[in-house]
């Protein structure tokens, strides 16, 4: 394929053009300008799908379990695309993406769409481009787009402001961790997992889990987190696969049925208003850096200014009417 | 453009070769390098690659092939990129081959062939060399 411009491969996107796909992926992982008008008439085509954000320690089983529950999504008779992300090395900023190894039984079904996407850097278990390549595969007609996290540690709760449906796994025998990350990301779920349940620790997972839910419907009442369900699931022997899936439907019945899902929307586009509006600063700041940030630098070195005050100073000098 | 542009490669193990040693070692020295390396795993097939490669859109397919098959593996992963239309996803080989199907493999369209005793730093520049050679895409 020849060297397209972004807003030549729109129409493409729209009538699921594979190429036209991977491509526009890119430029929404390159944060391309040149693809930002593309990219915004895909938003305005997207909404359609739901997305469901997968999420959980490294070694926790995520790849794993989202190539099981995209087989069986398509045996549900719906499409699916999965975004997985892993990390970049902080040092050369490359990345090894081996979340394919997992889905190898995908291969070859035009239904699933499996992109594999670094971190290049950004926090909070997402990378920069991940929401817009859910705008992409949305507007590309996907019924369900899996996001697929880095492994997580015990703060990184971005994928929920992205998602309907959180999915929260985690494996067993990580005893107190469990504990640990309590007031982390187990609070985020909406449908926990406990992968590896064939492994006779299982059922100590499942128990703690189940417990934590309860001490929480009695301190807060049930209130949105009624109902959040744990599933274990065994990737060797396929158990409980079928039942997660049927608690994410469950889960996005209930937000309809609620009119929770409403909120849920404006929380995600409020979320994105703000990364949108970060990622904007941060690119100026680095197309600056050199120019008026070395003097304030100098200052900052020499304790004259805070970086309070600096930053300050430096939004007053942003040119906000010049282009990108 | 903001600067994000990253070279992407697919590396791969295709058929009845289990030795994933070196697939690995290029692996990480293309990260090392600054590239998305996306690996398939063992046993793939020429077909399942080419469409994992075009879903991953990279820039290169880096097939580590050690079991001799490489005349039938080769041909096929090129066939399916024509036939998809993505013949400016690039094809590059190592492994053991003899020197006349490297001439053999190159005429039909392989980018580029290693052979064993390759420099890390040899397998980097030809991967950023037939990629600058390609052009923007």
């Amino acid at each position: 394929m020849a060297y397209l411009p972004s807003h030549e491969l729109v129409d493409g996107v729209l009538s699921g053009d594979a190429r036209s796909i991977a491509r526009m992926l890119t430029r929404a992982e390159n944060g391309a300008d040149e693809a930002r008008a593309a990219l915004d008439r895909l938003y305005a085509r997207a909404g359609r799908a739901h997305v469901v954000g997968v999420t959980g320690v490294p070694g926790s089983g995520k790849s794993t379990l989202v190539a099981k529950l995209a087989a069986a999504i398509r045996r549900s008779g719906r499409t699916v695309a999965i975004v997985a992300v892993d990390p970049s090395s902080p040092y050369s900023g490359g990345a090894i993406l081996g979340d394919r190894i997992r889905m190898a039984d995908l291969a070859g079904d035009p239904g699933v769409w499996v992109r594999s996407m670094a971190t290049r850097g950004a926090l909070g278990g997402l990378a920069r481009g991940t929401l817009e390549s859910v705008d992409v595969l949305d507007a590309a007609g996907y019924d369900i787009v899996i996001i697929e996290t880095v492994g997580v540690g015990q703060d990184e709760v971005d994928v929920a402001r992205a998602a309907h449906t959180t999915v929260v796994v985690s494996a067993p025998g990580l005893g107190d961790d469990i504990q640990a990350i309590k007031a982390g990301i187990l609070e985020i779920a909406d449908v926990h997992v406990v992968s590896k349940c064939d492994r006779p620790e299982a059922n100590r997972t499942i128990a703690d889990l189940k417990s934590m839910l309860a001490m929480g419907l009695a301190l807060d009442g049930p209130g949105e987190r009624r109902g959040v369900a744990v599933v274990a699931t065994s990737a060797a022997t396929g158990e409980g696969v079928d039942e997660l899936l049927v608690e994410i439907d469950a889960h996005r019945d209930r937000l309809v049925a609620s009119g929770a899902l409403a909120q849920r929307r404006s929380a995600i586009a409020e979320r994105r208003l703000l990364k949108a509006a970060e990622d904007i600063l941060r690119d100026r700041f680095e197309r600056r850096r050199g120019a008026g940030v070395a003097a304030l630098l100098a200052r900052l070195d020499a304790r004259s200014i805070s970086p309070h005050a600096a930053a300050l100073d430096l939004l007053r000098g942003l040119d906000w009417s010049a282009p990108e | 453009m903001s600067g994000r542009e990253r070279i992407r490669v697919i590396v791969a193990k295709v058929g009845l070769d289990g030795h994933d040693r070196g697939v690995k070692i290029v692996a990480r020295t293309l990260r090392d390098a600054g590239m998305d390396v996306i690996y398939t795993g063992l046993h793939r097939t020429p077909e399942e690659v080419v469409d994992a490669a075009i879903q991953e859109d990279v820039d290169v397919i880096g097939v580590s092939i050690l079991s001799g098959a490489h005349m039938t593996v080769f041909p096929r992963i090129l066939d399916r990129l024509a036939a998809r239309e993505a013949g400016d996803i690039l094809v590059v080989g190592g492994g053991v081959i003899p020197d006349e199907d490297v001439a053999r493999l190159k005429s039909l369209g392989v980018a580029e062939i290693l052979l064993q005793d390759t420099p890390p730093e040899a397998i980097v520049a030809m991967v950023r060399r037939v990629v600058a050679e390609r052009g923007p895409r």
